[in-house]
């Protein structure tokens, strides 16, 4: 049990660190949109999350209404629901109703990343572990970006900016060259992707994700339907 | 006053987003098509978020793609994920002193 939080923990530190630089621009951000530094450590403490924060920050310096404020929260999370789903198919059999409920608010990209490349059942304690480490990452990273501004130098922040992605390819790429379905998958997502970005421009960010993602599975599943084997993985 | 409405309101929506379909969510899912498709979103929602957003990470295309060339050999090679993480750093770090 607490080996599982450990490891965890142990899990969650690329993403601490890639979240303390994320962050620090978000803290940053917050305070020129003209928010105390105790409210943008706030946002980043109950909302975990990068898009859905810099857009409701943008909200409520426009004093914008409550519903657009509740359609662009949807609109651009709303693929943690996608991926809430993916992980619910590989879950311990400790993993409670409470349980459930509690870990369900550190669901994150990179969370569910690290999570869906696990081998094993997901247990509670496993979750909680790098949700705390990732967690702690993201909310004093706002917190000093927010009190400290621009003490970072500007080379060590750029450089940090690359941190998640990083981690990203280091969970895509081993598992495309063991598999060709993987790397079909994988090239069609980032293609739609690009395309999205230079030609189709009118779609937000976090719809081209969800489009690019369902197309490209959705391509994946008719071509190459899994082995009840590698399901359960 | 009004700054912590909107506060609560973003964080319930968001939270609701995530909660819902992991804690209603219960039966194995028998579709071979959906299991399927499941299986991939993961892969798929990585590289749609990863390409080409990691080339705009850095303020600087060029330190960028020598992290992203970096990250890809050490990830090819199976490194763990905090080594290839920080070595992408290290190298667009790097590559800013010479651009």
């Amino acid at each position: 049990m607490r080996s599982r939080f450990v490891r965890g923990m142990y899990h969650g530190i690329p993403i601490a660190l890639g979240y303390l630089s994320v962050s620090f621009g978000f803290g940053i951000m917050a305070v020129r949109a003209g928010l105390t530094p105790l409210a943008a450590t706030l946002i980043s403490a109950s909302n975990l999350t990068s898009a859905g924060q810099a857009a409701g920050v943008d909200i409520i310096a426009a004093s914008g209404a409550i519903i657009e404020m509740i359609l662009v929260q949807l609109t651009i999370n709303i693929r943690y629901s996608l991926m809430a789903l993916s992980l619910s198919q590989k879950l311990d059999k400790k993993f409670s109703t409470p349980h459930r409920f509690a870990a369900s608010f550190g669901i994150t990209d990179e969370i569910f990343a690290v999570c869906s490349a696990q081998i094993e059942p997901l247990t509670p304690a496993y979750m909680y572990g790098m949700i705390l480490v990732a967690f702690l990452g993201w909310v004093s990273g706002t917190a000093l970006g927010a009190a400290a501004g621009q003490l970072l130098p500007a080379a060590v922040s750029s450089a940090l900016g690359i941190v998640l992605y990083g981690m990203f390819l280091a969970i895509i790429i081993p598992p495309s060259r063991k598999h060709k379905s993987v790397l079909i998958v994988v090239l069609a997502a980032a293609a739609v992707s690009i395309l999205f970005r230079y030609v189709i421009t009118v779609v937000s960010g976090g719809f081209a994700v969800i489009i690019s993602a369902v197309i490209a599975s959705a391509v994946g599943a008719l071509l190459f339907p899994v082995k009840d084997e590698e399901a359960e993985e | 006053m009004t700054v912590a409405l909107y506060i609560i309101v973003m964080a319930l929506v968001t939270y609701l987003i995530r909660m819902i379909p992991f804690v209603f969510f219960r039966k194995k899912i028998k579709s071979r098509f959906f299991r399927s498709f499941l299986y991939y979103i993961p892969y798929a929602v990585l590289s749609a978020m990863t390409i080409p957003a990691i080339f705009y990470s850095t303020g600087s295309v060029i330190t960028a793609v020598v992290g992203t060339v970096a990250a890809a050999v050490l990830a090819y090679f199976g490194l763990p994920l905090i080594a290839v993480a920080l070595t992408a750093a290290a190298a667009v770090f790097a590559a800013g002193f010479f651009i």
